[in-house]
């Protein structure tokens, strides 16, 4: 049977999940010690996902740069596109925690919200 | 000079500083002050904007500024007084703290103090890397800075020396900003950053790692212009030969963080020449009573969780040392034996379930963790993989403390 080996990201403890498979389906996961674990070697053998965090301009605020992050995952062949948009996109001081910078990115039913609070200057 | 009393003086605002003041306040110290050089609080976690933090202690990956947001939010709904813009000069024995800030020169007389200064980066000095001394040559967490809190271009081409944390995520954030990401250099023949950030921030982009190499010249005048890598032998000396010149415009270094000590060697503090930290009992005070040490300034954490964790002890046993709560004696010692880097705390009592703290010296898979008094084993623990990038804890319950003068921690092979 053919199999392939991941390490999980999703906690610090980085499993090495190891995936017996044939064609498409798995057939075994072993090595995952929780359940995120094996949710996510599913998904990653079949669509990988990953949450993307970069910044952007803020207008009148203290600090020039409000952290932004993905509200979820969006597939991993769409992180060069989602940049992309990313970088035109500016916010207005005062920003707050959970505040979109992008609705709906790429179509993808996902929002790009701010990780920081960044007060009017 | 203005002067002022607490109860518990905190030195530092980072993760350890807000949690060690939340943790005083909340164990009945009332009067707590924390005192940080930044402009904010938050610390280091105001630039790692990236996601991972507090899935031990919230349950959820969060971004630095978010984790640290709930603490600051706690800060303020318990009114914990902190001054920005403050920087310590000098902590003393007898705990007073000079502080120089925009409002002039304090000393402040404290009833506890709680040191959490957190570490620094190695920088290109601490490592004799040679070569000419042009632009372009950054820490990781400086780049980190002018990238995330700046949004500066720091370069086109990097090469980053050092598999640590922070370098793999500066390889990934790079790539992401348009930059190329050349290579990842690690002398040692494994990486010492978290499998985990191999995996996304390395094998997610394609970016090669070199194991058992190291720059060994920097070239250009006025900016980097090329580095130079060899592979190195088991004693980490360069071997003829191997040298490839790699241009780039920009290196980036990430090659291991210190605990900022310098205040504490000045008060007279022991220090732990392994961890570069404090000797601390299980209270994490260290060796003068009433000055207690937790986070990165007492030993370079792998997860901030931890160090939260670690902090509220220090509270709370800053707070009970200010309220003059009597102390157990501290008199069973703990020591790193065959395969242990160190063991944290350095002191035990035996009064209490205690975590202790330790990393390995080299990886490994499938051995034993083994807990002894000298004579007696304690406990073992089985490990199908250890790491010196990952700290290991292990609690000691009370009555398996009973009877010990010391304890010393040993890795062996399961087979």
């Amino acid at each position: 049977m053919p199999n392939k080996k991941y390490v999980c990201i999703i906690c610090p403890n980085s499993c090495e999940i190891d995936v017996e498979y044939s064609g498409k389906n798995i057939t075994k996961i072993s090595g995952q010690t929780c359940k995120k674990g094996e949710e996510y070697t599913r998904k990653e053998f079949t669509s990988p996902e990953r949450g993307l965090t970069t910044s952007v301009p803020v207008h009148g605020g203290t600090i020039p740069l409000v952290s932004v992050k993905t509200s979820k995952t969006i597939p991993k062949e769409l992180i060069k596109d989602a940049m992309a948009e990313i970088s035109a996109a500016r916010m207005n001081a005062p920003v707050k925690i959970g505040d979109p910078a992008i609705k709906n990115i790429l179509g993808t039913g996902v929002d790009i919200v701010a990780t920081k609070n960044v007060p009017k200057k | 000079m203005i002067r002022k009393t607490v109860d518990v003086a905190v030195v530092g605002g980072g993760p350890a500083g807000l949690s060690a003041a939340l943790s005083a306040k909340k164990n009945g110290a009332a009067n707590v002050l924390i005192i940080e050089r930044g402009e904010n609080l938050g610390g280091i976690l105001n630039q790692c904007i990236h996601e991972g933090f507090g899935l031990e202690s919230f349950g959820v990956a969060l971004s630095g500024p978010e984790y640290m947001q709930r603490f600051i939010d706690d800060v303020e709904k318990h009114r914990i007084p902190y001054m920005l813009d403050s920087m310590v000069l000098e902590v003393s024995a007898d705990k007073k703290i000079i502080v120089s800030s925009k409002e002039g020169l304090f000393e402040i007389t404290s009833k506890s103090i709680i040191l959490c200064m957190g570490c620094r980066e190695r920088t290109r000095g601490q490592i004799l890397t040679p070569g000419t001394r042009p632009a372009g040559v950054y820490t990781a967490g400086a780049a980190q800075n002018f990238i995330n809190l700046k949004g500066y271009r720091i370069g086109e081409k990097a090469v980053i020396l050092g598999s640590g944390d922070i370098g793999l995520i500066m390889a990934r954030r790079l790539t992401l900003e348009g930059s190329k990401v050349l290579a990842v250099a690690e002398i040692l023949p494994y990486s010492s950053g978290l499998p985990r950030n191999m995996a996304q921030c390395l094998d997610d982009y394609g970016i090669p790692l070199y194991l058992s190499h190291t720059v060994t010249e920097i070239h250009g005048k006025k900016r980097v212009e090329a580095v130079t890598l060899a592979q190195v032998d088991e004693r980490f000396k360069p071997i003829a030969g191997t040298e490839k010149k790699i241009e780039c415009d920009t290196l980036l270094l990430s090659v291991g963080l210190v605990p900022e000590n310098e205040l504490t060697r000045k008060a007279g503090i022991l220090i732990d020449e392994q961890t570069a930290g404090a000797v601390v009992d299980e209270d994490l005070q260290t060796s003068i009573p009433g000055i207690f040490a937790c986070g990165n300034v007492l030993h370079v954490h792998d997860v901030v969780d931890y160090v939260s964790l670690e902090a509220e002890r220090a509270g709370r046993s800053a707070a009970e040392y200010a309220q003059g709560k009597e102390k157990k004696p501290q008199t069973i010692k703990t020591t790193p034996g065959e395969g242990i880097r160190y063991v944290l705390p350095h002191q035990l009592s035996a009064d209490s379930d205690v975590k202790l703290s330790m990393r390995v010296m080299a990886p490994a898979r499938n051995v034993k963790l083994i807990l002894s008094d000298g004579d007696r084993v304690i406990k073992t623990l089985m490990k199908t993989r250890v790491n010196p990038a990952e700290m290991i804890q292990v609690t000691l319950k009370k009555n398996e403390l009973a009877g010990c003068k010391k304890i010393i921690v040993m890795l062996q092979n399961a087979k």
